[in-house]
């Protein structure tokens, strides 16, 4: 029965108070451990056809008549558009379309960032397109640009009201505190980097506008255009059935998708507008740069008394300012925690979400400082995270659906007695050591999400739901749900995704949703499905419903008399199906969700050239109940990966001067080769939470990026006593650091105790 | 006009002089398994062979490879390094992997069982922003299995 309810809907650690219509979930979850096929590694459904190149991206859609888009954006961090003759390019060879400022509010003349879109161009070929936005005329009136975070905040510009979040009294715990350590951290701004980049391609047919879009949102793409377009939702139709990457940056329609819309309107023609690399790299979205400044108070046994955090998010010119406080309100027990933390307006591209935006960063400050507490206490770190354990949720004390931080903090064990052997190999000039990081994060995932399936005469079932495989592996996680209720092998099941005309709303795949979300709802339809199948059964073989099951592809009963293939029952319906509906049930009342986890890093540090290596990174997770091994190890993997570039390659640079973007290529810009992975041992808790939905799972996209930062900064200081406090931790920050520790004394002698000051002011 | 000969069919191709290897198979021959991810030459998603030389196609003119033979992943959809990718689970987004099988492919052409230093070294120009990294050095190493 539909039940109209009044909850906390998060998104990427954003919250609101929503009205939501909701489905009882009235499943009992599996018993934990590994089942038939839930549980077990599977290969990705659809690896075949990516592998082999057919399946079809946006990028590679071309339809009928298709004209190509080239976007004139502004090349000037803050600059006004004084002057604009669109004529030139109109008049040039292959030109059907041009618009410009005033045409759709996303082409801009008040430009507060390079690479604002401001007028666009659509021709018979790309190069066509290019050449004519070059032929446009256009005057700029150079403004100057605020690029220092701080000066923003100064000046009161502003993304969002600062946001203070308060429990106890922080001077309180401060003065009551036997040690007090301060520290100000740093992070950059980093590219989410898709491999294909933000593009649509668009057509109108009818009424209705048909949207290709590499997206992790269909559901939003189709809200915002519907909304933009005054039109009806069903006159929108979002398609998205592969996509090469978003990372989190793929959550909106955006300019582009807008620009190929009004200009196949004016056109009549299908419409592609895809970002080049160059435009990706500075007009796509990022991880913001941002600035902690951080104090913890602590009793000579480690007790935290206190925790307080001055947090500046450079959002750039828009977006929104991530939860960077989120760990530090969140991770330990502590009594008085005050944190405030300002989104700075600046002359900058606004950022986009990034995989555990804001908890990646602030965990990084935070569980650098932990460790440099440890030291001062001269307390095994791990042993400090666990006697500041939080039992219930710190922030307001609710408990927890599920959690096993402690069992991921015993698991970490033998990965952290390594620490001894490891520090041994260190020589003269290459210092190694080991550092450890917990991680805290959503990933519970919500209601609304729904599905259907439909199960034929020949045993075989397609789920049928108009969500989106990032390249997570999704699809292949709802196959192997759906084969575990039916009681059919894995390769009888289809999943059809990726349409909003040809299935029933579905979850953004975005805060580590997609799982936790979609999950519950395909199998609430398989058991739909699979309830009906039985009651023919009952009536076919003249038994009762109760005694009836499906396993392995057959209809059998408790007493074991009777075991008919499944396609005997459903071969009554000879071409007709079952079909089956399922909906995701609500999170539990009263209660926190999230997901945990450690990671336990190994590093080696030339102490010469400041180059560092990460030769190690043991990562052990808690998100309940663990659909496919295989995949999970993956997503694990390329967390870590991501984590890697983060912490030591990755940096989108701009002239400090006038906001240029320096890195607008991926040969400036470093991600990560195959040659900078180390030894990944990635291990999952696997326990389902049982107070969440009928599958006990959360998500694990996000969780393996957060800690690894923080693990390898540790481990740096275990090897060489130097404390990094900004990322990337280039060669000069590491000999930085390590100059500022052999200042204070013997390399790898704890820093001498300071006196408190109050966090610096912003 | 040059002529190219693609997975074993020979093609005229009608392309404008400065048109890349990438643009005549994608647009012209409707060969979308190559993909474009930078049009620069930096990622690695556009390798095809070139006479079994693994080639940036984004960044080679299909003036320049008249006469060659190319193989792109249209070629190899049933090689067995195709197999061993979706094994290991050498892949998340797929954007990248034709480009990393073809690289893949090369490789083991010029020696059947490579290092893991070998495969670190011929692999490190196709990027994975997925990290599908660790997935993809085993499925090189096992792709005989």
């Amino acid at each position: 029965m539909a039940r109209l309810i009044r909850t906390e809907k998060e998104v990427e650690g954003r919250f609101e108070e929503v009205w939501l219509v909701v489905e009882e979930d009235a499943l009992q979850q599996w018993p934990a451990g590994a089942r038939e096929v839930v549980g077990q590694p599977a290969t990705r459904v659809d690896g075949l056809e990516r592998a082999r190149g057919e399946a079809v991206y946006t990028a590679d859609l071309k339809l009928p008549g298709m004209l190509h888009t080239a976007v004139l954006r502004c090349p000037y961090a803050h600059a006004r558009v004084a002057r604009i003759d669109l004529t030139p390019a109109l008049a040039r060879p292959g030109v059907h379309g041009a618009i410009g400022p005033r045409d759709i509010p996303q082409l801009e003349e008040e430009c507060g960032y390079q690479g604002t879109a401001v007028a666009a161009v659509a021709a018979d070929t790309f190069e066509q397109a290019r050449a004519a936005v070059a032929a446009i005329e256009i005057e700029w009136e150079q403004l100057e640009p605020v690029l220092d975070p701080d000066e923003a905040i100064a000046r009161k510009q502003l993304v969002g009201e600062p946001r203070e979040r308060s429990r106890g009294d922080l001077e309180a715990g401060l003065a009551e505190a036997d040690i007090v350590v301060e520290g100000e951290y740093r992070t950059q701004v980093v590219l989410q980097s898709s491999l294909e980049t933000h593009q649509s391609v668009v057509q109108w047919v009818g009424d209705t506008i048909e949207v290709y879009t590499s997206t992790q949102n269909i559901w939003g793409v189709r809200e915002e255009v519907s909304a933009a377009l005054e039109i009806p939702g069903d006159k929108v139709r979002v398609v998205c059935h592969y996509m090469g990457g978003g990372f989190g940056s793929k959550n909106d329609a955006d300019d582009f998708t807008f620009i190929a819309i009004e200009l196949a309107k004016r056109t009549a023609r299908p419409v592609r507008c895809a970002l080049t690399r160059r435009e990706e790299n500075i007009a796509s979205g990022n991880r913001n740069a941002t600035i902690q400044r951080l104090t913890i108070g602590a009793k000579a046994d480690g007790t935290l008394t206190a925790l307080g955090g001055e947090y500046v998010n450079a959002t750039g010119w828009g977006g929104w300012s991530t939860p960077v406080e989120g760990p530090m309100q969140q991770l330990y027990s502590c009594p008085n925690v005050k944190t405030t933390t300002w989104g700075a307006k600046i002359n900058q591209p606004p950022m986009k979400p990034f995989r555990a935006p804001g908890f990646v960063e602030g965990t990084f400050g935070l569980e650098s400082l932990i460790d440099v507490l440890a030291g001062k206490l001269d307390m095994d770190p791990l042993e400090l995270r666990r006697k500041n354990y939080a039992g219930n949720d710190p922030s307001d004390d609710r408990p927890y659906s599920g959690k096993n931080l402690m069992e991921c903090y015993r698991r970490a064990e033998p990965h952290w007695e390594r620490r001894h052997d490891v520090r041994a190999r260190s020589t003269d000039t290459v210092k190694r050591g080991v550092g450890m990081a917990s991680q805290v994060w959503y990933g519970g995932g919500g209601p609304p999400s729904y599905a259907w399936i439909r199960v034929g005469s020949d045993g075989h079932a397609t789920v049928v739901t108009a969500m989106q495989d990032i390249g997570t592996g999704s699809k292949t996680a709802m196959a192997q749900i759906a084969a575990e209720e039916l009681g059919i092998p894995l390769d009888h099941v289809t999943v059809t995704i990726g349409d909003s005309a040809r299935g029933p709303y579905a979850s953004l795949s975005a805060g580590s949703s997609t799982i936790p979300s979609m999950g519950p709802a395909v199998r609430a339809a398989a058991a739909d499905a699979k309830r009906q199948i039985i009651e023919i059964a009952a009536q076919r073989f003249d038994l009762e419903e109760r005694v009836l099951d499906i396993t392995v592809g057959n209809v059998v009963s408790a007493d074991g008399n009777l075991t008919v293939p499944l396609t005997e029952v459903l071969g009554l319906l000879e071409s007709a199906q079952i079909l089956g509906k399922g909906a995701r049930g609500p999170n539990p009342t009263g209660m926190t969700v999230l997901t945990f986890g450690v990671q336990v890093a190994e590093v080696a540090v030339d102490v010469e050239t400041g180059e560092v290596w990460v030769d190690r990174i043991a990562a052990i997770h808690d998100v309940g109940r663990v659909i496919n091994p295989l995949g999970a190890e993956s997503q694990i993997e390329g967390g870590i990966i991501q984590g890697i570039g983060h912490t030591l390659s990755e940096h989108r640079l701009h002239d400090p001067r006038t906001g240029q973007i320096l890195t607008t290529g991926l040969d400036a810009y470093k991600l990560p080769t195959i040659a900078d992975v180390p030894e990944i041992v990635s291990e999952l808790i696997d326990q389902p939470d049982e107070h969440l939905t009928n599958l006990g799972s959360k998500g694990l996209g996000e969780p393996p990026i957060i800690p690894t930062a923080a693990a390898i900064a540790n481990a740096i200081r275990d090897a060489t006593g130097a404390e990094v406090h900004e990322l990337p931790i280039s060669r000069e920050e590491m000999l930085r650091a390590l100059k500022e520790a052999k200042e204070r004394g013997r390399i790898g002698a704890p820093k001498e105790r300071e006196g408190h000051r109050a966090p610096a002011g912003v | 006009m040059p002529e190219v000969n693609v997975n074993g069919h020979a093609y005229a191709v009608h392309g404008a002089v400065g048109t890349t290897l990438a643009e005549a198979l994608r647009d012209e021959l409707s060969l979308t398994g190559t993909k474009v991810a930078c049009g620069e030459g930096h990622c690695g998603a556009c390798t095809v062979l070139v006479d079994g030389i693994p080639t940036l196609s984004c960044i080679t003119l299909v003036h320049a490879v008249d006469g060659a033979k190319v193989t792109t992943i249209e070629g190899l959809r049933d090689h067995p390094m195709v197999y061993s990718f979706v094994r290991a689970d050498a892949l998340q987004c797929g954007f990248c992997t034709p480009g990393q099988i073809i690289s893949a492919v090369a490789l083991v052409d010029s020696k059947a069982a490579p290092s893991t230093e070998e495969i670190r070294h011929a692999m490190a120009g196709n990027l994975c922003r997925c990290g599908a990294y660790p997935k993809i050095e085993e499925a090189i190493r096992t792709w005989q299995d």
